[in-house]
């Protein structure tokens, strides 16, 4: 228990105390609350799964995405500055961003400010509240990337119920925003990130070998200019497509509903479409989370007839390994029987060194009798 | 051009920190822009112009409208020019002269989407569509997506407003912006 | 009393223009010690130079200042005109009116007042000039060459057939180098290993060369005419006195799936080999690294895991116990020609480098360099010539020759142009036409760099005889689909964006200075620059000597170079070193530190501080032989006259004979008396 003569006493260790209790600021963004809940959900429910403490940065404002800095460089900056300035009033050191643009915003402005002449200085002014720029901006891939042992941990320990995940080929898609401007993509390979890779991987999936994975998907010009979209969209499901992935896997909103809304009309010759999940949401079903916890109801592209197969498939792997091991626990015992009869038939024989006699007979029985003889 | 008019590189330089003058016009901009085959213009030739101070046909070119700001051209430039940057500030040069030629759908999705941060903080994106739809005019595009988004919670209809909202007017009047 | 004559040019009009030089000479005619004072256009010319002789002569002159250009550019001659008419030559000073003056200012009335200035403290400092004689050092007439490609070849063929010993070392098992993994040479196409195997032979056969093969430079001692280098001679694990080169060892060597560096990993070879047929000498070494026999010894096994070879050799060569060994040479002069590496093509990149993920980080088995190329298309490589694509043994029916790959990238790699890639890439896109004649080659250029005889010509002939599709414009991205090579690029002539499924790729990836030669630059004492290639003394003047006496430089490990370029560089290297074998003694200017022993106190922080190794602590003896102390002392031939020394003497008793501190001091008080 903390007194208060406590946190006069230690005011750094108090503050240190409070700040891990308080864990990381969370900044939803307006697609999280909007078009994407599932994204919100499905992160929400795999925190807590990990045991993550995360809070809502209150008051938060949009970040002004692309409309932002398409159309004022300084408002693309001091839009999602107030979020910084704000989360930094509340204590914070991290803000968690999971959408893919939100981040790149975010984190944007904070190199912004932090490089360009003077906007350190008028940053306060123009938000009309004090700002020093200290905090670091995490997206979703990065915090689970952080998290991989111990989800590779939890889905190994969840062994007693099957895990859904166990195999099935994942893509995983990056997009723009995640890994440009290269700086952003922080300690993953800008033109060839593997940190999503990482994290499917340690959920028991396997990620797929491809080739569109940080290529543009048309982003803002989902409603504006769809067509832009739809020939973008298409040449990355193609590509996953031809790659072997049963899903695609992405942690924004922006591509999310570009591959997810669009993909009726990305699709010609009547393929199978491919669901496109959020990267938490892979995680949440590897660590056994429910689907409706996910929000997995809510996507355009039907998830469930890909749950049910994974589901019939971890049903039939477990079935078949069990199958495995007992068979092998028969034949051992079958082993250890025989083992135990020939023990028993050289004893009643009275035999002399059984012992050498014993593999022998195991190994071929044919041989069993003339060396028994001799025995004799 | 006025004799009063800076050099087109000469300013975005200044609002950049860019100088045109680096890039050497090898396309490698061009050869992974994933808007290149619907543009009049492709990044290098964009950078051609303002180099060149060609001032009336880089900023009335519908093409720096049409960029997806996917950054891919400046991640790869190996001179370190920065298209996608020098994009963002010719968008702007374009609008404070009044020489912008977006695409009205581009441009009407834009002022609708910034008008509903300025009004409410956050993003009300069934206001954005609606807004949107107003605009343009196409009224009956997308409408039937918009069931299928509202039975999977994906269209709220009540705006969230936030307490700060005063703020947010603030910081688009200290930054000149009026959507 | 000072009789100082001062003569002031006018540079034609680079000095004239912003410095009122008749005012200058004027001005300073009046100044304290000064007898003479005249101001010339040309005063380097002839007459320029009779006029300084007859002052000198006329005046009975002590002292001359030239108040013209930098002494870097005219001292010499100067001096030489005193000594001509008499004076010490180094009574003769030079202000520098020009670099330090009219060329950068604007205002004639201020430039004039600092010449004016300039003068005054060089007369000054003349004031307390003393005569000093040149040194004089010996030459040892034996020259080392670093580096067996072609251009230490021709180096050490040329300074041995001048009449003079040549220690060739090589620090792989053979000498030739890169050229002798090339197939076919621009603009002549004429067979590499045809021009070059003979020119090994040659140098391998001369009497006057030795050659140190799987050997490297680990020690330099002295300075020029008398270095001593200390070579590291690798262990080979096979006597070269014995082994007759028959090759029965590596034909049993059980490990023969070791990637080739000759092959560029083309190919395979074995643990112990000759890098390929030709090499010179002829005789293998032992890889320790990947031998199976060595593995188990590092593993700790108690009886060796193999031993084939040394089984299989009749003649008893190979020693498996054998260690580094190392030889001192003593020589006059070093030639540095250690060469190139490519830029690599893969995932970990040296230096901090980032290499090209959007090229796919060399890990597309038919995205290959242009050294691969080089091995595909020669007849000694491992398809016998054959374009044959590294995946599958097909033949590829379209082929995307990229330029510019790393080079002329200041983001990912180098800000330089390589030069050579131009011309490969058109060779490379001709072979390939040649050889598969209903294939396709694309290459995608910023510019074709063809400037040399014949090479413009030979470019042209690649897209106009042979149909190589030239595109104008970088490539964004190169990815595996399928079984093709997807390329992305873009034609910035026609403006389109161009896709073309190739089926083989290859990058002309930029040439970098070879590894370990920061490392040999810090052993010579000699500078590289930003990107590691070796700094010449002078990029236009003196392009093939270094900043330390001595050293010279050929080939690309100054610049990328192709092979004209190297040999013409390495004849260069070989006429400075026979020039400065053609007399027994070496004179140098005086410039020099000397040490005072009657203050010197011995406590050595001068030899702490000299770059150059140039001081040594020396005993001090009574007269009857005890001895009673040490002092410092510098060598005159090591000794590059940087001062350092001088600005750390605890009593003041270093001092360089050209600068010392009453003649800084005279100086620094010009400055400030006459304000």
């Amino acid at each position: 228990m903390t007194t208060l003569t406590d946190e006069v006493a230690a005011p750094a260790e108090d503050a240190a105390a409070a700040k891990a209790a308080r864990g990381l600021a969370y900044y939803p963004g307006c697609s999280l609350h909007g078009t994407s809940p599932e994204f919100d959900e499905s992160l929400r429910a795999v925190v807590e799964a990990l045991g993550i403490p995360v809070a809502e940065i209150p008051d938060w404002n949009c970040c002004g995405a692309s409309s932002g800095h398409t159309t004022d460089h300084l408002l693309g900056v001091a839009l999602p500055a107030r979020n910084l300035a704000l989360a930094e009033a509340q204590g914070f050191d991290r803000v968690l961003a999971p959408c893919a643009a939100c981040y790149n915003r975010l984190a944007s402005a904070r190199i912004a400010v932090a490089e360009e002449d003077g906007l350190a200085e008028r940053m306060p002014e123009i938000l009309g509240r004090p700002f020093a720029n200290t905090v670091e901006v995490f997206n979703a891939v990065q915090l689970l990337h952080e998290y991989g042992p111990l989800i590779e941990e939890k889905v190994a320990a969840s062994l007693a119920e099957p895990n859904p995940l166990h195999g099935v080929k994942l893509a995983a898609y990056y997009g723009c925003l995640l890994v440009r401007p290269p700086e952003l993509s922080r300690d993953d390979d800008p033109e060839q990130p593997m940190q999503m890779d990482d994290i499917i991987n340690a959920c028991g999936a396997d990620d797929v070998e491809w080739n569109m994975k940080v290529e543009c998907c048309g982003g803002a010009f989902s409603v504006s200019r769809t067509k832009s979209v739809v020939r973008l969209g298409r040449s990355i499901v193609e590509d996953a497509r031809r790659n072997g992935a049963e899903a695609i896997v992405v942690a924004c909103p922006l591509c999310h509903s570009n591959l997810d809304l669009r993909q009726k009309a990305m699709t010609e010759r009547g393929e199978q479409p491919l669901p496109i999940l959020f990267i938490t949401q892979v995680v949440g079903l590897a660590l056994g989370l429910p689907a409706e916890t996910l929000g997995l109801g809510r996507h355009f592209v039907a998830t469930e007839p890909l749950i049910k197969d994974l589901v019939a498939r971890a049903e039939v792997r477990v079935a078949e390994e069990k199958r495995l091991q007992a068979e092998a626990e028969a034949k051992a015992a079958a082993r250890a029987a025989k083992r135990a009869e020939a023990e028993k038939a050289k004893a009643a024989e009275g035999g002399g060194d059984a012992a050498p006699a014993v593999p022998k007979a195991e190994a071929t029985p044919a041989d069993d009798a003339p060396e028994a003889g001799g025995d004799a | 051009m006025t004799s009063s008019t800076p050099h087109l590189a000469t300013e975005i330089e200044a609002e950049t920190g860019i100088n045109p003058a680096t890039c050497y016009q090898c396309g490698k901009c061009s050869a992974g822009c994933p808007m290149a085959s619907e543009s009049d213009l492709r990044p290098h030739q964009v950078m051609r112009l303002v180099m060149y101070g060609s001032r009336e046909r880089a900023l009335q070119d519908e093409t720096i409208w049409l960029c997806l700001t996917c950054e891919t051209c400046s991640a790869r430039c190996p001179n370190g020019c920065d298209p996608a940057r020098v994009i963002d500030a010719l968008r702007e040069l374009a609008r404070e002269s009044g020489q912008a030629n977006m695409p009205r759908n581009i441009g009407a999705f834009h002022k609708a989407f910034l008008e509903q941060i300025r009004t409410n903080g956050r993003l009300h994106e069934m206001g954005l569509v609606m807004d949107y739809k107003l605009k343009t005019g196409d009224l009956m595009k997308d409408v039937t997506n918009a069931p299928g988004m509202f039975a999977r919670g994906k269209l709220n209809l009540r705006a969230d407003r936030i307490d700060g909202v005063n703020e947010i007017k603030r910081i688009f009047e200290q930054c000149g912006v009026t959507p | 009393m000072s009789r100082i004559g001062v003569f002031v040019c006018h540079c034609g009009e680079n000095i004239a223009r912003t410095v009122d030089c008749a005012k200058v000479a004027e001005t300073l005619k009046d100044h304290p010690g000064v007898a003479v004072a005249e101001d010339y256009k040309y005063m380097c010319s002839d007459p320029g130079q009779a006029l300084v002789k007859k002052a000198i002569e006329e005046n009975n002159l002590t002292g001359v200042v030239i108040a013209a250009c930098s002494p870097h550019m005219h001292e010499k001659t100067f001096r030489r005109a005193a000594d001509q008419a008499g004076l010490n030559k180094f009574m003769c000073e030079m202000a520098n009116i020009r670099e330090h003056c009219s060329w950068i200012h604007e205002d004639k009335d201020e430039a004039t007042a600092k010449a004016i200035d300039i003068g005054r403290t060089i007369i000054e400092k003349v004031k307390h000039n003393r005569p000093l004689e040149t040194i004089k050092i010996p030459v040892t007439k034996r020259a080392m060459v670093i580096g067996g490609g072609i251009a230490g070849i021709q180096a050490a063929l040329d300074i041995a057939d001048g009449g003079h010993e040549v220690i060739l070392v090589e620090k792989e098992a053979s000498i030739g180098g890169h050229m002798s993994q090339l197939s076919e040479t621009f603009p002549t196409l004429d067979c590499s290993q045809c021009i070059l195997t003979p020119r090994m032979v040659e140098a391998f056969q001369h009497p006057n060369i030795k050659l140190h093969t799987w050997s490297e430079v680990e020690k330099v001692d002295g300075y020029i005419g008398n270095f001593e280098v200390t070579v590291r001679k690798k262990a080979r694990s096979v006597d070269q006195d014995l082994c007759n080169g028959c090759g029965d060892c590596f034909g049993v060597c059980p490990s023969k799936k070791i990637p080739s560096e000759f092959e560029a990993g083309l190919g395979n070879r074995t643990a112990i080999y000759v890098p390929f047929p030709q090499a010179v000498p002829n005789q293998p070494v032992l890889d320790r690294v990947n031998c199976t026999l060595f593995k188990g010894r590092r593993k700790g096994l108690a009886k060796d895991a193999c031993g084939k070879c040394k089984e299989a050799c009749l003649k008893g060569a190979i020693d498996y116990d054998t260690e580094d060994t190392f030889v001192t040479e003593e020589v006059g002069a070093i030639v540095i020609a250690t060469g190139f590496k490519l830029y690599d093509i893969g995932k970990d990149q040296p230096d901090g480098l980032k290499g090209y993920g959007e090229y796919g980080y060399g890990e597309v088995p038919d995205v290959i360099d242009g050294l691969q190329f080089e091995r595909l298309a020669s007849a000694s490589g491992p398809t016998a010539g054959a374009i044959l694509r590294p995946s599958d043994g097909k033949e590829p029916k379209t082929v995307v020759f990229v330029h510019c790959v790393g080079s002329r990238d200041p983001e990912k790699g180098m800000s330089y142009c390589s030069k050579i890639c131009c011309m490969y890439n058109a060779k490379h896109a001709m072979l390939y036409k040649h050889k598969v004649h209903d294939g396709r080659a694309v290459a995608f250029y910023m510019d074709i760099r063809a400037a040399g005889k014949g090479y413009d010509e030979f470019s042209r002939r690649a897209i106009e005889e042979d149909h190589a599709e030239y595109i104008r414009g970088r490539v964004s991205r190169i990815f595996r689909d399928g079984d093709k090579v997807k390329v992305w690029g873009f034609d910035t002539l026609s403006g389109e964006q161009v896709v073309i499924d190739a089926d083989m790729v290859v990058l002309a990836t930029a040439i970098r200075p070879n590894d370990g030669v920061k490392e040999l630059a810090q052993k010579l004492s000699v500078s590289v620059d930003a990107d590691g290639f070796i700094n010449e003394a002078h990029p236009k003047l003196r392009p093939v000597e270094t900043n330390t006496a001595g050293v010279f430089v050929a080939g690309a490990c100054q610049s990328p170079r192709d092979i004209p370029d190297a040999v013409a560089m390495a004849s260069a290297t070989s006429a400075k070193v026979l020039g400065l074998f053609s007399s027994d003694e070496l004179e140098r200017e005086p410039a020099v530190a000397i040490v005072n022993e009657q203050t010197c106190i011995g406590c050595m922080r001068c030899e702490l501080v000299c770059p150059y190794g140039a001081i040594e602590q020396r005993e001090v003896c009574t007269v009857d032989g005890h001895v009673c102390g040490h002092t410092a002392y510098v060598n005159p031939g090591v000794c590059q006259g940087c001062g350092t020394c001088q600005a750390v003497c605890l009593s003041k008793s270093v001092e360089l004979q050209t600068f010392t501190d009453e003649q800084i001091f005279s100086e620094i008080n010009a400055l400030c008396a006459w304000e």
